[in-house]
């Protein structure tokens, strides 16, 4: 029996742009998934706590706020700390072209923006988790 | 190469909280390495008090776990918290909320907190919320909350395999005794009535003792006719806290009282053997589909044709079980 | 031949069916139409022609005349005739410094209102030094913490001849108490002041999520607002009951307008509460809503929400003042219709819905910049959006003729089509217990969460064409763009002045005003205005008064729905 992919939706910093991250909470659902939600306005560290208990495979975080340059290393760094760097972190909403590289570089591991359709986010995701293979 | 459970286990035991979120995924999957680890867990668990807290849908339990939750940690001791969501019934996923009215504990060392979907009918939650209680029991949590919907057997369940059950109700869902149209007034050690701070909660209380005073759940007594157990009604409000300091209270009482009294050996006999049958359901299920998998197509069809029987047909396939 | 006031409904019927029969089956057969059936974007049934059969019911008076009751065809009896709308771009990044330049910048290129966005710490309610603020300090607006701040922005700005409209809800009061406090220190006439802050609380429980209390105290609040302004500032609009963030949160334009309607009616409700007659506040409330792409069903759409919303005033709140009937509203082009990939094209899509706006009788108006779907807008993108609005007023005399859609057979119909179905809408949230009851139990989110799940997918199939992204899409596109660039000393200049207030201001004064603020606002009776304005005048921080306040209101957490 395979288990359904985990998933731990945030939407991390002050921006309550929601209708992104719930057509995606509902789109993975409705492919099978299991999506933890943990709400509005949520730290760095409250993020990646919960996302170390709920041991998921995938963290998606969400920002409109345009401070993913700040955020994102902090998450990076918290999942190192706790010993969880083989959580997929995905990010979704706006982010500008200039900060995608960096943001694959520290590990960012796929980038859902406004236009990805839901077929191609559980598509992504789904290979994501393939090729991290058993853990 | 990924950790063996084996590994993980020694781990659990010196208290490692991620090698306790990672078994709990790995005995979600049923893996066969992990499987066999899981013995050596239970063995290991048992100093926890497990809390059963159930209820209709949209009642309060979360943000009552949570309070009660921040106000147990003000004593000292650690608290698990397993929150179980139903899955949709079309896609078997699942939004998992309850986290959201948590979110004063999460910073918090001493909580652990897992979000859990029930999995429809297939019975797997059942085996790994209790694999996730016994992990969190090894791993040294006091206080371990199994916050369950009341609305499926399944659900319940749960909360009968937990030392204590709080079954909760709110004003303000409807004038029926929510308890019983949901089929779990009779599982309450201790019945809650959130949402105090509101003026209709009163009446709330009011059907709810009246309901109980009709019989449906009088004193539970010893061999001698000593009265052991009364289950009783607190009020409780997550909003102003009023109730929450009561509700610890009594049940701290029902824990002392089952554990110096015959009422917990009952308990814990009752709850062994659910586990027992519980367990053996579930591996019994999933050898099943293991082994039918690829023979089932052909016999599906001989029973649409009406060639076979489904009665003949899956004691035939009982019997091909390979352990 | 009877004329098109005598018509006669029995041979127009008659003579609709000889042409479907013939004329149109004729082409059907050699040529099937591109769909079976057609819908606007709102979900409406489109049929194929409309002719004086689809408005021979609908009563003469309810189209009426422009500036009359109940106002479907303008708020006013000469529009754009005499005055243009507003042409107000909104603005906002960095600190007040940064953000007046691209006012005094705006002004020289002809804007006529100004408009201010700030950023999420602010809106938000947490001082720039605050550890939520980190990395988003003057990045989506201006950072304001206090009083210093709002001079900044405002320096060399004479707040007594322009309009200036501030885009912020949960710490309204606040900013409103600094726009006020700061007038007062430069002599200004408070009556004399004019434009608007958001303060609609009620839509971001529903749609944008900018909140921080539990709905009561913040519904006060807003409450607390209107009243203020009613009796000190006769000119100011104190909230703008928005439908924007109901659209771009995913609904339709159906809801947009129909749960902008229900909020707009919680708030006088609230204020009728406290005694104080209707039209004596009434005129001053305003409206704000989005203009999509579906060019005619926008325009029926702001028709419908004029006339809906003078029967409300008249008989459900037996307002008496046409002013307090008429409903005036600012609108801004749909920045979820703007797209990444060819991001040109976004000024096509922004001029056509700037012209829906206009033709549906806006009182002001904010044009997209092309770049949005990117970042905050470039001075450039602002320009062209600002230009766009400048050649709709001054080159295709569209202004001219005061709602010329009017008596359209398709339009009039569309519109009474809305009307029905917004009251209808209201009709039921009162059966189902009333706004703030459904806000909490998530009745309209999920209205919002539906519509919004169904054009994801429908975009996904190509059922909704988005050129550029699921049609006419260029595979190897590279965007050629330059983005506003964020200035990364913003952060260390803004905390550097706020700190200095901290610093130079009276601190005992401060703490014995935050106890008045307490007590204020533990009686429901008194206004917070006040209180509020002594506060920032003696230096107090946003996050002092916000965080003070939690104290006893604590803080508003949702239960999502999906
Ligand atoms: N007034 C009041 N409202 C409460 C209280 N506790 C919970 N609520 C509200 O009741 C609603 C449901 O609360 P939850 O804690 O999510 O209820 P639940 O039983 O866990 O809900 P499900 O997990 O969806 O079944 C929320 O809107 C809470 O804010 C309380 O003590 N007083
Ligand atoms: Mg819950």
């Amino acid at each position: 029996m395979s288990l359904p992919i985990r998933v731990l939706l945030a939407k991390v910093g002050l921006d309550g742009h929601d209708r992104g991250v719930k057509v995606v909470a509902r789109t993975l659902r409705d492919a099978g998934m299991d999506v933890i939600y943990t709400g509005l306005h949520r730290t760095p560290e409250e993020v990646v706590n919960a996302a170390v208990q709920e041991d998921v495979d995938i963290l998606g975080v969400s920002l409109l706020s345009g401070a993913h340059m700040t955020i994102c290393p902090k998450i990076m760094r918290l999942l190192k700390d706790k010993d969880a760097e083989d959580t997929i972190v995905v990010v979704g909403g706006v982010v500008p072209d200039e900060d995608v590289i960096p943001l694959r570089d520290m590990g960012v591991k796929e980038l859902l923006l406004q236009d990805t359709t839901p077929k191609e986010i559980v598509a992504r995701l789904e290979k994501l988790v393939q090729e991290r293979g058993p853990r | 190469m990924p950790i063996s459970s084996a590994d993980l286990v020694a781990r659990l035991k010196k208290g490692d909280l991620r090698a306790a979120s990672r078994l709990m995924s790995r005995a979600e999957s049923n893996d066969d390495e992990t499987l066999s680890s899981l013995g050596a867990i239970y063995r290991a668990a048992g100093r926890a008090h497990i809390v059963g807290l159930t209820g209709v849908p949209g009642s309060g339990k979360s943000t009552l776990v949570s309070k009660l939750v921040e106000t147990i940690r003000k004593d000292g001791r650690r608290v698990g918290v397993i929150a179980i969501d139903p899955s949709s019934p079309f896609s078997g996923g699942a939004i998992l909320g309850d986290r959201i009215r948590m979110t004063n504990l999460v910073m918090d060392e001493g909580v652990f907190i897992r979000s859990m979907a029930t999995r429809g009918s297939t019975g797997g939650l059942a085996r790994s919320a209790l694999t996730a209680v016994d992990i969190l029991d090894t791993v040294g949590f006091d206080v371990i909350i199994i916050e369950t919907v009341g609305v499926g057997q399944d659900e319940v369940e749960i909360a009968k395999a937990s030392h204590s059950t709080l079954v909760v109700s709110a004003p303000g869902l409807g004038d029926d005794v929510q308890a019983i149209k949901a089929g779990i007034l009779e599982i309450a050690d201790i019945h809650v009535v959130s949402k105090c701070d509101r003026s209709d909660s009163n009446r709330t209380i009011t059907d709810l003792k009246i309901m109980l005073a009709m019989g449906v759940n009088i004193a539970i007594k010893d061999r001698g006719g000593k009265p052991l157990w009364q289950v009783p009604v607190v009020g409780t409000s997550s909003e102003t806290g009023e109730g929450i300091d009561t509700l610890i209270a009594t049940l701290d009482r029902h824990r002392d009282v089952h554990r110096t009294t015959e009422l917990g050996e009952e308990r814990l006999r009752n709850i062994a053997e659910y586990r027992t049958f519980k367990t053996a359901e579930d591996l019994l299920r999933s050898q099943f589909y293991k082994s039918t998998n690829k023979r089932i197509q052909d016999v599906v069809e001989q029973i649409a044709r009406r060639e076979l029987d489904p009665f003949t047909a899956s004691n035939d396939l009982l019997k091909k079980i390979a352990f | 031949m009877s004329t098109l006031n005598k018509m006669d409904p029995t041979q127009l019927a008659k003579q609709l069916e000889l042409w479907e029969d013939t004329e149109v089956s004729a082409f059907l057969n050699k040529q099937p139409e591109r769909e079976d059936e057609f819908y606007t974007l709102g979900g409406f049934p489109v049929k194929r022609t409309y002719t004086a059969l689809d408005t021979k019911d609908i009563p003469i008076d309810d189209i009426g005349l422009p500036g009359q009751y109940p106002f479907t065809r303008g708020p006013y009896p000469t529009m754009y005739r005499s005055r243009y709308w507003t042409m107000r771009q909104i603005a906002g990044f960095g600190t007040g410094e940064d953000t007046n330049n691209r006012f005094k910048y705006l002004i020289s290129q002809g804007q006529t209102g100004l408009s201010t966005d700030f950023d999420m710490p602010t809106l938000m309610g947490y001082d720039s030094d605050h550890p939520m603020s980190d990395g988003e300090v003057g990045r989506e607006g201006v950072a304001i913490d206090t009083l210093a701040d709002m001079e900044a922005l405002f320096d060399e700005i004479d707040l007594e001849n322009i309009s200036v409209s501030m885009t912020i809800n949960p710490t309204a009061w606040i900013l409103l108490a600094m726009y006020i406090a700061l007038a007062k220190r430069r002599g200004n006439d408070l009556n004399k002041l004019s434009g608007t802050v958001q303060a609609d609380i009620l839509k971001e429980y529903v749609a944008q999520k900018e909140y921080i209390y539990p709905i009561s105290p913040s519904v006060r609040i807003v409450r607390d607002c209107i009243t203020y302004c009613a009796e000190n500032m006769k000119r100011y609009n104190p909230i703008n009951i928005s439908g924007y963030h109901i659209s771009e949160a995913g609904s339709s334009p159906l809801h947009e307008i129909a749960f902008t309607m229900a909020n707009a009616t919680t708030y006088v409700e609230e204020v009728v509460k406290t005694g104080m007659d209707v039209d004596l506040f009434a005129p001053r409330l305003a409206f704000f809503f989005v203009c999509q792409a579906d060019f005619f069903e926008e325009i029926a759409k702001f028709r419908a929400a004029r006339r809906v919303w003078a029967k409300i005033m008249k008989n459900q709140f037996g307002a008496k003042k046409a002013e307090s009937m008429r409903l005036r509203f600012h609108c801004q082009t749909a920045a979820a219709s703007l797209t990444k990939p060819q991001y040109k094209v976004n000024i096509m899509r922004t001029t056509v819905q700037a012209l829906a706006a206009v033709l549906g009788g806006a009182q002001s108006l904010h044009t997209n910049g092309m770049d949005e779907a990117f970042a905050i807008p470039t001075e450039e993108a602002m320009k062209i959006a600002l230009r766009t609005q400048q050649v709709i007023a001054d080159e295709t005399n569209v202004a001219n003729v005061i709602d010329p859609l009017g008596g359209s057979y398709f339009l009039e119909n569309l519109t009474t089509q809305y009307e029905t179905k917004i009251f209808e809408i209201l009709e039921e949230v009162k059966e189902k217990g009333g706004t703030i009851k459904l806000i909490e139990e998530g009745w309209f989110q999920k209205h919002i969460a539906d519509f919004a799940y169904e054009t994801a997918l429908k975009k996904q199939d190509g059922q909704k064409p988005v050129i550029g992204v699921n049609k006419y899409v260029e595979e190897d596109e590279k965007a050629d763009i330059k983005t506003h660039p964020h200035d990364p000393t913003t952060a260390d200049r803004q905390i550097s002045r706020l700190q200095n207030v901290r610093a130079t201001r009276d601190n005992d004064q401060i703490e014995s005003l935050l106890n008045k603020l307490l007590e204020v606002a533990k009686d429901e009776t008194k206004n917070i205005m006040p209180i509020t304005i002594e506060l920032v005048d003696a230096g107090a921080t946003m996050g002092d008064i916000v965080e003070k306040l939690r104290t006893i209101w604590g803080t508003y957490r949702e239960n999502p729905v999906f």
